[in-house]
């Protein structure tokens, strides 16, 4: 039997927390979701791969300019079937970002698709990127 | 590829195997040994299995559900699709950890299945198929008359 693997997406395997990362209260896996971090003019945009994680389990805190994601998932256990193979284990989601802007909490918008969570972080006013200008003399 | 064989026959290793498989998850800890199969695609598949239908699972976030292609032939299933980017403009990347892509997966399941009855959902990013035995390929059950 031959794979046809086209390349490019590769990288099946999940990063797992590692333990001295952070306490965990949950007794469970706990992985870091694969982000993309971008920023534009009046935000900072986080995309997280956060596959069975839906509203209800998804934790984002914002304090002292750390961005914290908890997201939980619960455990596939279809009933009367048991696990003949495996290749990916299931488990929370956690990460913690140091953001260098000044974040308007109030303004924090967060929507979870498909297991993608995207979080707008919309900057302060006064941290917007400022053009000033030089005055010739 | 080469498939690892499924347990088809509950042996005394499977079983084994499979308390080994409760205790590591008991305990919270990485599994030793050779349970947990490296990916040998994206995307890592999950099987779970009983004696007429077996339940495939990946982990696809952001695949937008009608890109996914599932076909079965006999006891082969391949998964096919893509991941797309979203174009933008005007932004600074600090990271970019995620990847996109096309993929396709090809796996073997341990019986010939039901082509017509195979069924997928797609929820939260994760994909889930459903692929019962067909009927010809059941054990038959033979009754013993009594002469």
């Amino acid at each position: 039997m031959t794979e046809e693997s086209q390349v490019a997406l590769q990288e099946a395997e999940k990063r797992q927390v590692a333990e001295t990362e952070a306490e965990r209260t949950r007794d469970r896996l706990a992985f870091v979701p694969r982000a993309d971090i971008y920023e534009t003019d009046d935000a900072i945009v986080v995309v997280a791969d956060m596959p069975g994680v839906d509203e209800s389990s998804l934790d984002i805190t914002l304090e002292n300019n750390v961005l914290t994601i908890n997201g939980c998932v619960e455990p596939m256990q279809p009933e009367g079937y048991s696990l003949t193979y495996a290749e990916y284990r299931e488990g929370d989601y956690v990460r913690s970002f140091r953001l260098s802007d000044e974040i308007d909490g109030e303004g924090i918008e967060a929507t979870l698709k498909d297991g993608v969570l995207h979080l707008n972080l919309p900057k302060v006013k006064e941290a917007r990127t400022r053009k000033i200008e030089v005055k010739a003399g | 590829m080469l498939m690892r064989p499924f347990y088809r026959y509950r042996s005394p290793w499977s079983e084994m195997a499979r308390l080994q498989r409760e205790m590591d998850r008991y305990l919270d800890r990485t599994p030793r040994g050779s349970w947990w199969s490296e990916a040998a695609g994206y995307p890592a598949v999950n099987v779970w299995t009983e004696t007429d239908a077996a339940i495939v699972t990946a982990e696809l976030p952001g695949i937008d559900p009608e890109s996914i292609d599932i076909s079965v032939q006999d006891d082969t299933l391949t998964i096919r699709g893509r991941r797309e980017r979203e174009e933008m403009e005007d932004l600074t990347y600090h990271r970019q950890e995620r990847r996109f892509g096309s993929f396709a997966r090809t796996i073997q399941v341990p019986f010939r299945v039901q082509g017509d009855e195979v069924n997928a959902t797609f929820e939260k990013g994760v994909l889930r198929i459903s692929l019962p035995r067909a009927e010809e390929d059941k054990p038959k059950r033979i009754t013993v008359r009594t002469g």
